[in-house]
């Protein structure tokens, strides 16, 4: 069944080095996040063959945790896709769509607990990179504030933005997940204290009596019908538990999509400027001069959408466009969380649909990047502004799965635990 | 707007090779993406937040990777240290 989903890059056990909540459990790793001794190629050429000398910090967690790692997940290549077919190593089929994607970029994650060949998964959330794929594959995914998790060992994209998160078939399995990853690691400086001593798992009671959830309308508006009638459905659930649903607006959403992608983009310029095939990854040889033996790395390792964003990140970053551009993208960022921090005076939780389209045919989306960019709509705006999000199954189109997300204010992740679990 | 001249001098601030072909297409969706990021001209002044601090700790020698370890991955060595192109 593997074999036909391409869910993993590298099927490897890892054990457990103690007992704990995690005890039996089966988890899969993306293929970025770092694993001492286990070939870690963050989907991409460039990597091929790496094998890190540490563990990354979740890593150490899940194993003192119990849980034994069976594998390196599929992904789009250093994160960078929305559809799990950017990789190297070729698409992952999604489970619950067949002939579909299963979103991405933690795509081989999210269909690897679709499938049954892991009990939970890593995934690293960059701009709805676990959300997204745990819609298409009908499991539930969680982006977790930021600063909750280490990304101590997390091959980096776009630092000030991501997240590692947990992925698993119930509200309450994921949850627990995020119980043993979470906290601060003084080998992460952006982790915080705040969140040190919260639980998740328990949090899953079903019990939305009271709660007021905020509909932004513009994260709706742009949905496909199918989407929104499902939407809406998981909408009348919560009702039917006692919540109350008010409309909010977010009008700084309208440039959140233009401000993600120029952040994430100039930040992944940076941060893949390590990659010249000196210390590690694929050699550009040792003929020509060292720019031109670089040039030569990056050109065979690096696949076209990695090319895409270093070269557009280099551009926004570049003299004369710094201001026009990545100094308005943190202007708009801004906006974006002063947004949320007005709506969350109404409301204790937001809901939208994760993705306002159902999974994607696989092949459909690859020529034309800016329109697969605007599939990001609903997820990059928490990103913008480091907030916990969840990705909860709500119901099915002909096309497949439907994603409900629930955003919460930033360390209330219980709050948005809570209101997924009366919907599963 | 983005021309064939434009995105190669990106590449190679960059330090990206491209075959013809690629700066040709990349040329074309470029000012596609760039025409769409012209919305962030109409973003209002927004006061940001300060919310992070800078987190010190003391500076103190602890083990880190071995040099057998640190040079595991490189294409090339020679005499333990990383081996790579002529720098001019």
């Amino acid at each position: 069944m593997s074999a036909d989903l391409n869910a993993f890059i590298t099927r490897e056990e890892i054990e457990p080095t103690d007992e704990g909540p995690l005890s039996g459990q089966t988890v899969a790793v993306k293929d970025n996040i770092s694993t001492e001794g286990v070939e870690t190629t963050c989907g991409s050429a460039m990597l091929r063959g790496y094998v890190p000398p540490y563990d990354a910090t979740v890593v150490e967690r899940l194993k003192t945790a119990g849980a034994t790692v069976v594998g390196k997940t599929n992904m789009d290549e250093f994160g960078m896709g929305t559809t799990t077919e950017t990789s190297a190593f070729g698409p992952t089929r999604n489970p619950a769509a067949p002939g579909r994607v299963p979103g991405g970029s933690s795509g081989g994650s999210a269909a690897a607990v679709a499938a049954g060949e892991a009990d939970l998964a890593l995934g690293s959330d960059t701009g709805g990179s676990v959300r997204c794929p745990a819609a298409f594959c009908g499991v539930v995914g969680i982006k977790p504030t930021y600063g909750l998790v280490s990304r101590y060992g997390l091959v980096a994209y776009a630092n000030s933005l991501e997240q590692i998160g947990p992925i698993g078939s119930t509200v309450a399995e994921t949850a627990e997940l995020l119980d043993v990853i979470a906290g601060p690691d003084e080998r992460d400086a952006t982790t915080r204290e705040a969140g040190a001593e919260t639980t998740y798992a328990d949090a899953a009671d079903g019990d939305v009596d009271g709660l007021t959830i905020g509909v932004p309308t513009e994260l709706v508006e742009g949905a496909d019908a199918g989407v929104v009638e499902q939407f809406e459905a998981a909408l009348d659930e919560l009702r039917a538990g006692g919540a109350e649903t008010v409309e909010v607006s977010l009008p700084s959403v309208e440039t959140a999509v233009q401000a993600y992608y120029v952040i994430a983009m100039s930040e992944a310029s940076s941060n893949l400027a390590r990659f010249d095939g000196v210390r590690y990854g694929r050699s550009g040889g040792h003929n020509d001069n060292w720019n031109e033996s670089f040039a030569a790395a990056r050109e065979e390792g690096f696949g076209e959408e990695v090319k895409r964003r270093v070269l557009l990140g280099t551009y926004a970053l570049s003299a004369g466009y710094h201001d026009k551009y990545y100094k308005k993208a943190q202007d708009a960022r801004a906006w974006v969380r002063q947004d949320f921090a007005e709506a969350f005076e109404t409301a204790d939780v937001l809901a939208s649909p994760t993705m306002p389209v159902p999974p994607f045919e696989l092949g459909e989306s690859l020529d034309d990047p800016l329109q697969l960019y605007l599939a990001d709509a609903n997820t990059v705006p928490v990103n913008l502004a480091n907030l916990p999000a969840i990705s909860v199954p709500a119901g099915e189109t002909a096309e497949g799965p439907v994603g409900l997300q629930l955003v919460g204010e930033a360390f209330d992740e219980r709050i948005i635990v809570r209101a997924a679990s009366a919907v599963e | 707007m983005v021309d064939y001249e434009e995105v190669e001098h990106v590449a190679s601030l960059a330090r990206v090779d491209l075959d013809e072909e690629e700066v040709e297409r990349f040329a074309a969706q470029f000012d596609d993406i760039l025409s769409y990021f012209e919305a962030l001209d109409e973003v209002p002044a927004v006061e940001p937040e300060r919310e992070l601090d800078n987190v010190f700790r003391p500076d103190e020698v602890r083990e880190g990777l071995t040099q057998e370890e640190a040079l595991a991955n490189a294409p090339e060595t020679e005499e333990g240290k990383f081996k790579g192109p002529k720098v001019s």
